[in-house]
């Protein structure tokens, strides 16, 4: 999947709660450009299950989520414009 | 700016909201404040606008804390009666949020000072007890191009609209003058439910931080009223009067002057 998308930046938000993994999201995005690729580490469950959606609705585009071996997700997310 | 780990949680329930977000909270971060008058509509608005993260707070007041205060002054505790008010103040809002500069000013505004007081600020928050100073806060905020947040309350009633001056109706262009002073209750007499001091402080608290934010609609050509006895509340639409004796065409008010202080609404 990396391949196929450049990463701006990456962020780890393994062992972070909603709603600060998306906060922390955020954060990162605001330091991207519109059209860079972040990737985010989600860890399964709730996480995964709202930080995705919650992206999307501010105008980002979710472009792959992937399962790790750990059991986490990496989330790609472009930057809306 | 770089926020800390503790900042981004204290600010989180903001920076998630997406009409906020990081952006909106540098907003409110870089923001300079005024709140005029620490009573009934200033407590809430300050213990509220720090707890947001305004980055400097002015708070204006000569007066020190009575008991007959804190029925609805909430800035201010049993333990402050016969202090400062700016001060009482100020230990709160400190409380609630370190990264707060406060800056206090002891003192009564009058048309000889204002100007130079609120010069230093982006936007005012008018919790006034009286006509003549809600007049005077009007006239020098649009003499100086510092949009306000106007307040007011009485009994069960409370009015509010946010100016903008020289873009929304201000003040003046609905209500000319003060009213005369056997027209009002004095502040003894009239009485007012504590509560809707904080219903009323509270709205004037969100205009400040949507003006900074830059997003939804202002109270602006809107004056907002409300009565807690029923329950009702009421938009009138307002709009720029070109015979405003302050902001309009043909001004006949180009310097303040002091009104005559018996009038009074409670703060
Ligand atoms: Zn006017």
């Amino acid at each position: 999947m990396s391949a196929e998308h450049e990463i701006a930046a990456s962020k780890n938000l393994r062992g972070v709660n909603c709603p600060m993994n998306l906060v922390y999201t955020k954060v990162a995005m605001s330091e991207i450009n519109p059209g860079e690729v972040l990737e985010i580490i989600l860890d399964d469950g709730p996480p995964i299950n709202n930080v995705p959606g919650s992206v999307k609705k501010e105008g980002h585009e979710v472009l792959s989520q992937a399962r790790l071996d750990d059991g986490a997700w990496s989330v790609l997310v472009r930057k809306g414009g | 700016m770089n926020y800390s780990a503790e900042q981004l949680e204290r600010y989180s329930r903001h920076i998630i909201l997406q009409e906020v977000g990081v952006e909106g909270q540098e907003k409110i971060g870089a923001a300079r404040v005024l709140i005029v008058g620490a009573g009934g509509l200033g407590s809430p608005a300050a213990l509220y606008l720090a707890a947001a993260g305004v980055g400097t707070i002015g708070i204006v007041d000569g007066d020190v804390v009575d008991l007959s205060n804190l029925q609805r002054q909430i800035a201010h505790y049993t333990k402050d009666v016969g202090r400062e008010k700016v001060l009482s103040a100020e230990e709160k809002m400190v409380a609630i949020n370190p990264d707060v500069k406060v800056q206090t000013h002891r003192m009564l505004l009058k048309a000889a000072n204002i100007r130079e007081v609120i010069r230093d600020y982006d936007f005012v928050l008018d919790g006034t007890d009286n006509f003549p100073t809600k007049f005077l806060v009007n006239d020098a905020c649009v003499m100086e191009n510092i949009p306000f947040s106007h307040g007011g309350i009485l009994r069960f009633d409370g009015q509010t609209m946010t100016v903008l001056p020289g873009r929304s109706s201000c003040y003046r262009c609905t209500f000319r003058q003060p009213p005369p002073p056997d027209a009002v209750p004095t502040c003894s007499q009239a009485g007012v439910l504590g509560a809707i001091a904080g219903m009323l402080g509270t709205i004037q608290a969100a205009e400040t931080l949507k003006y900074f934010i830059g997003t939804g609609e202002l109270l602006t050509d809107t004056l907002l009223s409300f009565n807690a006895l029923n329950m009702t509340f009421r938009r009138v639409p307002l709009r720029r009067q070109d015979s405003c004796p302050l902001c309009g065409s043909k001004p006949t008010i180009t310097e303040l002057v002091d009104y005559e202080q018996t009038a009074c609404v409670i703060k």
